[in-house]
């Protein structure tokens, strides 16, 4: 569905707009939400660092511990979270994942946030959004919009944690292979 | 992980990720709030036969953090007897809605009898059984010894290498057992020192060097890690020494025998110290002792063994 | 009383041949014997049974059972325990001193065996203390049980070691003027202070305190000594070492008057069952390792151990559910026996049918010199006979036991063979592999008592 070159506009653009809401890079904080979500944070990061000259800290997430279906699966467990040196209080937190799908681990990731500091506002950047919200949480900066039904399974990979970078999309009754983030 | 029982029943990937995990624990303990929701409506018993306060306090400071409800229920001096007391109490505390049981019992395997007999459906987290094991024990002094030894890059690896001396009451002690399996698991060299009276008559099964002279062992090991055990006074008594002070002269890690270590070596102690008799002044209170940082990682890897036996819950 | 014709039974050395059971000389209840051997023999007025490629055995005779009454009657009773030892094809047991209260006077010898003719399933032969409540301090009151209607002639404190070596010898030498035996519980009390398990790698392990085999060979080595010493008969219980084994061949190459009984048990099963912690598994001596079980094997074979004794513990289940240092020592074994003997010794081939009858019958019967058992099946002899199918084989459970109690290690176990029938004093306790119900049993044995 996107191709390593349609990944790399839309990260462009997602930068352009972050940098746009937020006028500018000051008190800009990027946290990804492991695992893709921190490769995607790595890119908008330097992509908002070439756009404005501006050093843009980037951190990372992970919001395992926060989740409210751990005992409906099983045991996974948690990524490390990075805290840039300079904290988030006051800063605006963009939060970035690759897929956009229930909501519930954002919902997840804003309670961590919150445990770790107190950002003056958070906003959400996803490279996907595949529909079918359980909680009314909605994307700030999308790369783009997939319309997908619940039986199909989206596919995102990322150099380095795949061999290269696609977002691609299978039906789950046909595809059994679930390498990649499928969300 | 539905039970944690024996760090035997590790394999090297489960004995890292535990250690994994305790450091994102640890984290949370540098967290502005030092407490996570991940066990929320999950109830979490303390079953003590015997008392060990800081064990005990340990394991509810890392259920608390979790945000478990504990239940501490001291068996010991209430009228339960032995033999069936086990069985009633585990059932009583199930009826309860108990969805783990922490338990720590004077006889070596009442862990695995409650995990198995199936009396009770709840994880089972062995926290000291008789004279057999104490795995988170042993799990937080091999991730004591990561962070000192490997630092922030100690993440997804083991101990390979690292000599580690285990010194004292092997016979009577769970720590060495534990601690046994868990650093040969995880590629760490084990020697034990002791006289031959407080050494198990079959040791051989532990698969580490055995010595009894410590002066000995020192001079030819260059141990990374010198590990003191606890003597129970009760020992003395029992003739397994003449006492205390030839066991400190001849066992104990003296200001001499201190000096004497290579400059990176750490001294650990499971504690509580007997100082004087297994361990000096200047040994324990040396920056080479890890005996409080042992204490704060404790709580840490008892966050990470309650989340990986009762988090995924009714589903494992 | 029905004769029996059993029909086509084949006996331990191969011959196959009808048995004709019945009351013994015409017009007398006195003793009920084979009438008669041979083929086609007259069925007239006999209840048949097809023992068609079955083994005919004289009936089996333990020489270490616990049966627990007095005193403990919510593990087992006479009754029970006599049922369970018909189910595995005995026809004697002998009943360990260790009830409430001990069986250390006559009366209570005395009251044991009453119990045991009034149930009728076995001859139960009392075994009488050798101290005063088991206290290793005192002689118990050996020449009253002697001379007391129950006759006892083995004594022994089981459960507990005559560990005193003073004490000790003066029973030898008491126990020797009434011409009885002293069976010997073989366990160095301060060398097993908290003893759970066998020592070894293992015990080390599971830090379960360590039952050294030393503590049982040491305590073998000095009553062979002294029995010969004092000119006595020492009998050992469950030996269950290679070392204790050695000791014993030693003092029988020498001569000394010792016997030595093995369970099923230590035949079968070794030590690694216990890193279960299940207490099923905890057994007094303890199991042991393979190397051990293999030099038991070898000496029951040999006849260094004379017999196979089966050491019957009940327990009830609140005895064993619960921690492995909580639970009680002990297992059932009088129901498994004959098929544990089977698959360890004569399935190896290391023994025949002839010495299975040896080790399980002749021999029990002239150590604890229990009179009308454990002879070979020929006119005249008692009517004390086991039927067994070694052919089948099984999955062992819970139906297969007949006591009280149920701590049997081998359930869900496969082991060979089943005892088909058992006839006692002539009439049968155990019929298609049931126990005879429990009024018609007795009804027999009143009538046998009963007659002038």
């Amino acid at each position: 569905m996107l191709s390593q070159a349609d990944i790399t506009r839309a990260l462009t653009r997602i930068a352009h707009e972050i940098l746009e809401g937020n006028r500018g890079a000051d008190d800009l904080v990027v946290m990804g939400i492991p695992t893709r979500g921190v490769v995607l944070a790595d890119r908008i990061g330097e992509v908002l660092q070439s756009i404005s000259g501006q050093a843009v800290p980037v951190g990372a997430i992970d919001a395992t511990l926060y989740r409210d279906d751990l005992r409906r699966q099983p045991t996974r467990a948690p990524r490390p979270t990075t805290v840039p040196s300079g904290g988030i209080d006051g800063k605006t937190v963009v939060l970035v994942d690759d897929v956009l799908y229930s909501g519930r681990t954002i919902r997840a990731a804003l309670d961590a946030l919150s445990a770790i500091g107190r950002p003056k506002a958070v906003r959400l950047a996803v490279l996907v959004d595949r529909g079918h919200r359980e909680l009314p949480i909605r994307a700030d900066y999308v790369g783009k919009n997939l319309p997908t039904s619940t039986a199909e399974r989206i596919f995102v990979r990322l150099e380095p944690v795949d061999a290269l970078d696609e977002v691609a999309i299978a039906d789950e009754r046909t595809d059994a292979h679930s390498e990649g983030g499928a969300s | 992980m539905k039970h944690l029982l024996s760090t035997a029943d590790l394999s090297r990937d489960e004995a890292i990720q535990i250690l994994d995990i305790s450091e994102d624990m640890a984290a949370v303990s540098t967290h502005e709030v030092r407490k996570l929701p991940t066990l929320r409506g999950i109830t979490v018993v303390n079953l003590f036969f015997e008392d060990s306060t800081r064990t005990r306090i340990s394991f509810e400071a890392a259920a608390k953090r979790l945000s478990a409800d504990v239940i501490n229920f001291s068996a010991k001096g209430s009228s339960v007897s032995k033999g069936e007391s086990l069985k009633d109490t585990a059932q009583t505390l199930a009826a309860m809605g108990a969805d783990g049981i922490v338990i720590r019992h004077p006889a070596s395997g009442a862990p695995r009898v409650l995990a198995t007999s199936g009396w009770v459906d709840a994880g089972v987290v062995n926290a000291g059984d008789g004279t057999h094991e104490h795995p988170t024990q042993a799990l937080l002094d091999a991730f004591t010894m990561r962070r000192r030894i490997l630092g922030d890059s100690g993440r997804g690896r083991d101990l390979d290498g690292v000599k580690v001396m285990i010194v004292g009451d092997v016979l009577h002690s769970r720590v060495a057992r534990s601690n046994a399996w868990l650093l040969k698991t995880l590629g760490a060299h084990v020697t034990f020192v002791a006289p031959p009276t407080l050494l198990p008559n079959g040791v051989a099964a532990f698969d580490a060097d055995v010595f009894y002279d410590f002066d000995e062992a020192l001079a030819r090991v260059k141990p990374d890690v010198v590990m003191m055990l606890r003597i129970q006074q009760e020992r003395m008594n029992d003739a397994f020494f003449p006492n205390g002070r030839e066991y400190a002269r001849s066992w104990g890690l003296s200001a001499a025998r201190l000096h004497g270590l290579p400059e990176h070596t750490l001294v650990m102690h499971p504690g509580p110290m007997n100082r004087g008799l297994e361990i000096s002044d200047e040994a324990a209170d040396s920056p080479r002792s890890t005996v409080l940082e042992q204490v704060t990682n404790g709580v840490s890897v008892r966050m990470a063994v309650l989340y990986l036996t009762l988090a995924a819950g009714v589903t494992n | 009383m029905n004769d029996y014709l059993l029909k086509g039974a084949t006996l331990s050395d191969g011959r196959t041949t009808d048995i004709l059971l019945g009351p013994g000389s015409s017009g007398t209840a006195s003793r009920a014997a084979v009438k008669a051997l041979g083929t086609n023999l007259s069925e007239a007025g006999a209840t048949v049974i097809d023992a068609d490629g079955l083994l005919a055995l004289p009936g089996l005779v333990d020489l270490h059972t616990h049966l627990r009454e007095p005193g403990f009657e919510g593990s087992e009773t006479v009754l029970t325990g006599s049922r369970a030892a018909a189910k595995g094809g005995f026809t004697a047991v002998n009943a360990m001193a260790n009830s409430s209260p001990v069986a250390d006077t006559a009366g209570v010898v005395e009251q044991v065996q009453a119990l045991g003719d009034r149930a009728g399933y076995v001859t139960v032969r009392p075994i009488g203390a050798v101290s005063q409540g088991l206290k290793g301090t005192h002689l118990s009151e050996i020449g009253a049980m002697a001379n007391s209607r129950a006759a006892v002639r083995v004594f022994s404190d089981d459960g507990l070691c005559v560990a005193d070596p003073l004490l000790m010898r003066r029973a030898l030498e008491y126990i020797k003027g009434f011409g009885g035996v002293l069976a010997q519980h073989a366990q160095e009390p301060r060398l097993t202070e908290g003893a759970q398990m066998n020592e070894g790698e293992l015990s080390a392990t599971l830090g379960l305190g360590g039952w050294p085999a030393v503590a049982e060979e040491a305590i073998i080595a000095r009553d062979v000594l002294l029995a010969h010493h004092v000119g006595a008969r020492l009998h050992i219980c469950h030996v269950s070492t290679a070392g204790s084994v050695e000791v014993v061949r030693w003092a029988k190459s020498r001569g000394f008057e010792v016997t030595a009984e093995v369970t099923p048990h230590h035949l079968l099963l070794t030590e690694d069952l216990v890193s279960t912690y299940d207490a099923r598994y905890k057994v007094n001596p303890p199991l042991r390792r393979s190397e051990d079980v293999e030099a038991l094997r070898g000496a029951l074979a040999d006849g260094t151990i004379d017999i196979v004794a089966t050491d019957h513990a009940p327990h009830t289940a609140e005895a064993k559910s619960c921690e492995w240092a909580g639970a009680a020592n002990g297992m059932v074994g009088l129901e498994s026996a004959l098929s544990v003997v089977q698959k360890t010794m004569v399935d190896t081939g290391l023994l025949d049918w002839a010495g299975v009858e040896r080790v399980l019958s002749a021999a029990p019967a002239r150590i604890g010199q229990v009179s009308g058992q454990g002879q070979p099946i020929g006119v005249g002899s008692p009517a004390e006979i086991t039927l067994y199918d070694r052919s089948v084989s099984r999955s062992f459970s819970i139906d297969d036991l007949a006591g009280k109690s149920t701590n049997s290690p081998y359930l869900e176990r496969e082991l060979p063979g089943r005892v088909v029938a058992t006839f006692h004093g002539g009439y049968a306790t155990v019929l298609d592999g049931a126990v005879v119900d429990t009024e018609t049993v007795s009804a027999h044995a009143a009538a046998l008592v009963g007659a002038p």
